[in-house]
């Protein structure tokens, strides 16, 4: 598994970047993996995050369905908040696996 | 020397990932519905661009009183409870009550039903089209559709919409 460094902080994560360990992630490490990401991550990316952290440390599905139930933000809404695929660039910024989803 | 020939097909494929979708759903049964809604839906979920035109019965998914109340068959569905005779398949009922625990067990896996999937494919930027011809041969006019349609539109207007590199066409 490859190492890097983001917000002066050493993270393992896998050959696609997305964490391996998401007890690592900090909201600094978010905030720079976002402007990697082309996005200037602001409270509604933040509550968003925090929704799919929550979400997959209870062992829970992450659907973009599920996501547009949870009263933060409109499925619209996501995809404006994350371009490119939201559910993959989101869980990407929250420090969390890959989602296997399909819907 | 074998190994350098199936090297490049891989790197190829990465390099040039899908970048638009144009899936064709042509049929009216539950299941082919929604196999053409989970690669729209999928596409978008991937950051590729989607187009959807429906045709012949797979207009149901898109008429309000209809799409979502589909079936799937039971009888000439030879996957479906393969030990199951094809005569009780085919007996009153039966196929409203499969259909019914199909859509149970979709719900489970929160596979929404048809008019909320259509909903978060548009959400997602993708576009909904009518075809014309079957339109006209169904005698379903605008007002039988849902809002969310573009347009009713021709099969060269279709291939219009495919315009442009890496773009695939998928019939369902």
């Amino acid at each position: 598994m490859p190492n890097r460094v983001l917000a002066g902080q050493s993270v393992e994560v896998n050959d696609e970047g997305y964490f391996t360990d998401p007890t690592q992630w900090s909201e600094n490490i978010a905030s720079e993996l976002a402007t990697e990401a082309g996005i200037n991550l602001g409270p509604k990316h933040l509550d968003v995050i925090k929704f799919l952290r929550d979400r997959y440390m209870t062992g829970q599905a992450l659907t973009i369905r599920r996501v547009g139930k949870s009263g933060l933000v409109s499925i619209k809404e996501f995809y404006d908040l994350f371009p490119g695929g939201p559910l993959k660039v989101s869980s990407k910024i929250a420090g969390i696996p890959k989602p296997a989803s399909c819907v | 020397m074998e190994v350098s020939t199936m090297e490049a097909p891989i790197k190829a494929k990465k390099d040039l990932p899908v970048k638009k979708v144009c899936i064709i759903c042509s049929k009216g049964n539950l299941q082919d519905v929604y196999a053409a809604l989970v690669l729209a839906n999928g596409a978008l979920m991937e950051g590729i661009e989607a187009n959807m035109f429906f045709t012949f019965f797979g207009l149901v998914a898109i008429q309000k009183e209809k799409q979502d109340h589909l079936h799937t068959s039971t009888v000439g569905n030879p996957a479906f409870m393969d030990k199951l005779p094809t005569m009780v398949a085919g007996l009153p009922g039966f196929e409203a009550f499969a259909s019914h625990m199909m859509r149970k067990e979709m719900e489970k896996l929160d596979i929404p039903p048809v008019s909320e999937f259509l909903e978060m494919i548009v959400a997602g930027g993708g576009k909904l089209y009518g075809c014309k011809l079957a339109s006209d041969m169904f005698k379903l006019d605008r007002e039988d559709f849902i809002d969310d349609i573009e347009d009713i539109i021709t099969v060269g207007d279709f291939y219009a919409l495919a315009e442009g590199e890496r773009t695939h066409i998928i019939f369902v």
